[in-house]
């Protein structure tokens, strides 16, 4: 059980760092300092980082920032990013067009 | 032990939007219970974004209605989160003589409860999607209908009610309620923390059946699997919803440009779900998906599919949600069973849920939708 509200108080607040405009997520241009800024803000998982400000949800789907996110989370939340989860791997892994996957074989 | 005067079984949607009402209206010993580690990781995030009145049954139309009148309109600001809120009409395509009858009949039933949803005909079909196949004979629209972003509308009420002193634990899988004296008052976790409410909402998608078998009843609800196809970014080619009368696909290009559709290849209601996975589709629903959508929209076609995922609906007997107190187990408070098309809605029912859980009278009459339907 995660005590959210406990969670929040130990790590304190949101404290700018120099480096904080670095783009983390190139697909989606989120930067560094706008996932951390969301950790603080209750947003302790990759899945919910995700979905909130779109980091690894552009067209590498997170191959790059995946990593550097979870070093990030488990940095703001002094822990080892052997403990963050990584993100759900999704079908297709790379990009394919919707007419190539309309013609499976019960499409053909 | 921890207490406090409403818990709150579900950190999806309604669980978070029902604290943030509770909190607004000035209750803030309030504990919200997620059994995953990630706020809105069931059907809250997994879904279409429709924000919807048309073709709704009857029953829970007004609960629909009430939403968009009331509730999307000023979220955004209110939240301080983009919702992303795209009120551009819901356009139910049609191919067939077939469909059109079909679409005229769901037209008619939600005229008869004062929803402006009307017929047209091929031409104002394509004027108002210019990228629509020929084969498209005609269509019923829904102006005031719309889509709007589940994710950050999720964690937006999430991030709120956090703000507003709600207490939030993740990781915290219930196991079972418990009766004190006739009165539904414990929530018991998987590893044996007690918690005790003097109101419990329930709204823990279809987990809530298993936590309400605890107490000897029984929500008629089974878990089906659905899923959707997410394109690359793309230049905006049209706003308003899209579904069709034959069911081939539904979807809504986003804010950010990527389109997203949902569609049924058939199997998908009859698949044995392992429980809690969520990193597998059925094996045909990619395909069946971009074939409804191709013979929908041909320039699709060129369009790249970059990620697909797959939810849950929590589909209740009759098709609609269960709302409100429960006669038999007093103190708890059911929200499940949105059967798939719960977000639209969910602002209007966690705000009522607010309302009974402070025991006022609820915005809207939902005896129809009560528990006691099914008993």
């Amino acid at each position: 059980m995660i005590d959210i509200n406990a969670k929040l108080k130990e790590i304190g607040p949101y404290i700018p760092e120099e480096d904080d405009d670095l783009l983390v997520c190139r697909c989606e241009e989120v930067t560094k300092g706008e996932i951390r800024k969301a950790i603080h803000s209750g947003l302790f998982t990759i899945e919910e980082l995700r979905r909130f400000l779109r980091c690894g949800m552009g067209l590498c789907q997170g191959q790059t920032c995946g990593l550097l996110t979870r070093r990030l989370i488990a940095k703001e939340l002094g822990t080892s990013v052997h403990e963050i989860d990584v993100a759900t791997s999704r079908a297709p892994m790379r990009p394919v067009l919707m007419d190539e996957a309309s013609r499976d074989h019960k499409g053909e | 032990m921890k207490e406090a005067e409403v818990i709150i079984i579900g950190g999806g949607i309604v669980g978070c939007a029902t604290a943030y009402y509770l909190a607004k209206k000035g209750m803030t010993d309030v504990i919200v219970l997620e059994g995953s580690s990630s706020i809105g990781h069931g059907a809250s995030s997994r879904n279409g974004g429709g924000v919807r009145q048309s073709g709704r049954d009857v029953r829970e139309l007004p609960v629909a209605m009430c939403a968009v009148e009331k509730f999307w309109p000023g979220l955004s600001e209110e939240l301080g989160v983009d919702t992303e809120y795209t009120q551009e009409g819901n356009l139910r395509l049609g191919k067939t003589p077939a469909h059109m009858k079909k679409l005229e009949a769901l037209a008619e039933s939600c005229q008869s409860m004062g929803l402006n949803v009307y017929m047209v005909d091929k031409e104002k079909a394509h004027e108002i999607n210019p990228y629509l196949s020929d084969d498209v004979m005609g269509a019923s629209f829904c102006p005031t209908d719309g889509h709007a972003n589940p994710l950050t509308t999720t964690l937006g009420y999430y991030q709120k009610a956090l703000s507003l002193g709600v207490q939030f634990y993740t990781e915290a899988k219930v196991a079972s309620l418990r009766k004190v004296r006739g009165q539904v008052e414990d929530v018991i976790l998987d590893d044996g923390t007690i918690f005790k409410g003097k109101k419990i909402v329930l709204a823990a998608g279809y987990h809530s059946r298993a936590i309400m078998n605890t107490i000897g009843l029984d929500v008629p609800m089974q878990d089906v699997i659905d899923g959707c196809i997410v394109t690359e970014q793309e230049p905006v080619m049209f706003k308003q919803m899209l579904g069709c009368a034959s069911a081939d696909f539904y979807g809504h290009q986003t804010r950010h440009g990527s389109f997203v559709f949902g569609a049924e290849a058939g199997g998908e209601a009859y698949m044995d779900i392992a429980p809690e996975t969520t990193n597998f589709a059925h094996p045909d629903t990619l395909g069946a998906t971009c074939r409804g959508v191709e013979g929908y929209i041909p320039k699709l076609a060129g369009a790249k599919i970059v990620r697909s995922w797959t939810g849950w609906c929590d589909c209740t007997a009759d098709g609609v949600c269960v709302l409100g107190t429960v006669e038999e187990a007093p103190g708890l408070i059911l929200a499940c069973g949105f059967n798939g098309h719960g977000f639209g809605t969910a602002p209007a029912v966690a705000y009522m849920m607010a309302q009974i859980a402070l025991g006022e009278k609820p915005l809207l009459d939902l005896s129809a939708l009560a528990y006691e339907r099914f008993c």
